[in-house]
């Protein structure tokens, strides 16, 4: 290796090795631009396939072979619509989403704000603390809930279940506001307080408008963690059954159809989320890795 | 209220909301797996599931798909990151493609490597159309463990590799530009600086990135269930059976168990493997 640089340096450059260099220059950004794509449609080509399954009709779904081209006909997700249970799933795993987005926000914006603004003993612990959560394996702890949670009257309840997933969220919560009321400056914030405002009011009046948008991401990202999240929701719901709960227990029982319309169902907020999240995916998962 | 007070008041719901629904449980999980129901130490329901016949091929497949899956993913992430920080035009876009899968859950990623790897599937629909097979095959059942392994591994790094690819991408971010002009000053070349620039001190967010995607690989579970059934038992899967189906909470505590002392031990492993000293931080 070190002989070819020597090598290199010490030649002159003929046109030849020029006309050489460029076109391995050429092949090596072909390469570039022909994997990037390739990626590209890895990801992209499996979505597409569910799409078209569940954009064709029952005869299609379940028949063979399949073709590549969507149908546009609506018979599997009106049969998914209609399959028993399956609208209450729905509606179900909306409000848990929902209890779990109010949740993770309401507790972590206070907690991100101190984070951001306040040096105070015991910083560094809760940090770690937070930290920690996100290297465990939070579904688990739905399995000593469950027992708890029928001695306090909170089992198969949707309330429950949000709390679990809450704890999931909320560490994420704490990290995103902490990370966005960091970008906005202090500055602004004095400025309220000498204009008259008190604490509270200069948060509510200036602060809280700039960090509208990162706080509506990290709400939407809660909401993502709590509608994809199989294991605690299987364990804990019974009766009222998340889509994706009702969804792992049904398997083997449902047609083509449901696990197809379903799937897309499921994927859907994923899109949107990814969409709103964007500018805020690296904060998300704390740059602060040190 | 004293101004000292105020970010402890802050943070009290949180720690509060942690206490209750993160350490609590913790606790608890550990005090279901050591005792009986009528109370008192016991290691019975340890016994119980190391008797299992289920419990030795679940605990090999959840390591096995971890060791194939977790350093193909890294790999791949790592090639994925190193093209997005070249990227100029379109980064934003690539990147947005790319990070689709983050929020897809592993039950909706199975569902959709279903509909390719069925019967029915598309990449049997695709052969036949080329002419290959003349009949529909079934891949995914209990004659072909293997097949089923590597769908659960395609559908696992096309999912989860994302999440790898974020936190990469971020930590390149963070690497100084000046070192690779010197570098580059030196005579070194683009190889030569993957290995003795980049990687080197992306070595914390390798850490990070390990840490999580493995532990999330030893929790995977809805993705087997559906492409595997009951021919791939996994260490969550039987937690779940163990908790649901046959309604034995010490059991499934002791899996839960089982599993955090898995995680535990990564998490370690990585913690010492990938240690950054002090003075070598940038």
């Amino acid at each position: 290796m070190k002989m070819d640089t020597n090598n290199q340096r010490e030649s002159e450059p003929t046109p030849d090795v020029v006309a050489n260099y460029t076109s391995t220059k050429k092949v090596w950004r072909w390469l570039f631009i022909s994997s990037a794509a390739f990626l590209i449609a890895w990801v992209l080509f499996p979505i597409y396939l569910l799409v078209v399954s569940a954009l064709s009709s029952a005869d299609v779904v379940n028949g063979w072979p399949k073709s590549f081209i969507p149908e546009f006909d609506l018979e599997t997700m009106t049969f998914f619509m209609n399959y028993y249970g399956v609208l209450a799933a729905l509606k179900n795993s909306l409000v848990a989403a929902a209890f779990t987005m109010i949740i993770s926000i309401g507790l972590g914006t206070p907690a991100g704000y101190a984070l951001a603004r306040f040096d105070f003993w015991g910083k560094e612990a809760f940090r770690m603390i937070i930290l920690l959560t996100r290297a465990f394996p939070m579904p688990l702890l739905a399995l000593p809930l469950a027992v708890i949670f029928i001695q306090v009257g909170l089992d198969d309840t949707l309330f429950g279940l949000s709390l679990v997933h809450a704890s999931l969220a909320l560490p994420f919560a704490v990290l995103i506001t902490a990370s966005l009321f960091l970008g906005i400056p202090v500055e602004l914030e004095e400025a309220a307080w000498v204009l008259g405002c008190n604490r509270w009011q200069a948060f509510y009046k200036v602060v809280m408008p700039l960090a509208l948008p990162g706080l509506t991401a990290s709400a939407v990202f809660a909401f993502v963690i709590s509608w994809n999240e199989v294991f605690a929701a299987a364990v804990l719901t019974i009766n009222n059954q998340t889509l994706t709960a009702f969804l792992v227990q049904s398997l083997s029982a449902s047609p083509a159809e449901v696990k197809f319309a379903g799937g897309l169902i499921l994927i859907l907020p994923a899109l949107l989320f990814l969409y709103v999240v964007r500018k805020y995916l690296f904060s998300m998962w704390g740059i602060s890795n040190r | 209220m004293s101004k000292k007070a105020y970010p402890y008041v802050l943070i009290m719901p949180s720690v509060l909301f942690l206490l209750a629904f993160f350490v609590y449980p913790f606790l608890q999980v550990f005090a279901q797996a050591f005792t009986h129901s009528e109370g008192g130490l016991t290691i019975a329901h340890f016994e119980t599931i190391f008797y299992d016949f289920n419990f030795l091929p679940s605990l090999k497949n959840t390591l096995l798909l971890a060791l194939v899956v977790v350093p193909a993913q890294l790999c791949l992430a790592i090639g994925m990151a190193l093209m997005i920080s070249k990227m100029e035009k379109g980064r934003d876009t690539v990147l947005y493609v790319w990070t689709i899968p983050l929020g897809i859950s592993d039950l909706a990623a199975g569902i959709i490597w279903l509909g390719l790897l069925d019967q029915n599937g598309f990449i049997n629909s695709f052969l036949f159309h080329v002419g290959i097979i003349d009949e529909a095959q079934s891949w995914l059942n209990y004659q072909n463990p293997w097949a089923i392994f590597a769908a659960i591994v395609f559908a696992e790094i096309w999912r989860a590799t994302a999440i790898l690819l974020v936190i990469l991408v971020s930590g390149i971010g963070l690497i100084p530009k000046e070192y690779y002009e010197a570098a580059e000053i030196f005579g070194a070349n683009a190889w030569v600086r993957l290995w003795k620039v980049t990687l080197p001190l992306l070595r914390p967010s390798l850490q990070t990135a390990l840490i999580l995607r493995t532990l999330l690989a030893f929790e995977v579970f809805a993705v087997v269930m559906i492409l595997g059934g009951s021919n791939m038992p996994v260490l969550m899967g039987e937690a779940y059976n163990w908790a649901f189906s046959y309604r034995d909470a010490g059991a499934a505590a002791a899996y839960a168990v089982v599993i955090l002392v898995l995680s535990l031990l990564f998490t370690l492993f990585y913690l010492r493997v990938l240690r950054v000293p002090k003075e070598a931080q940038i």
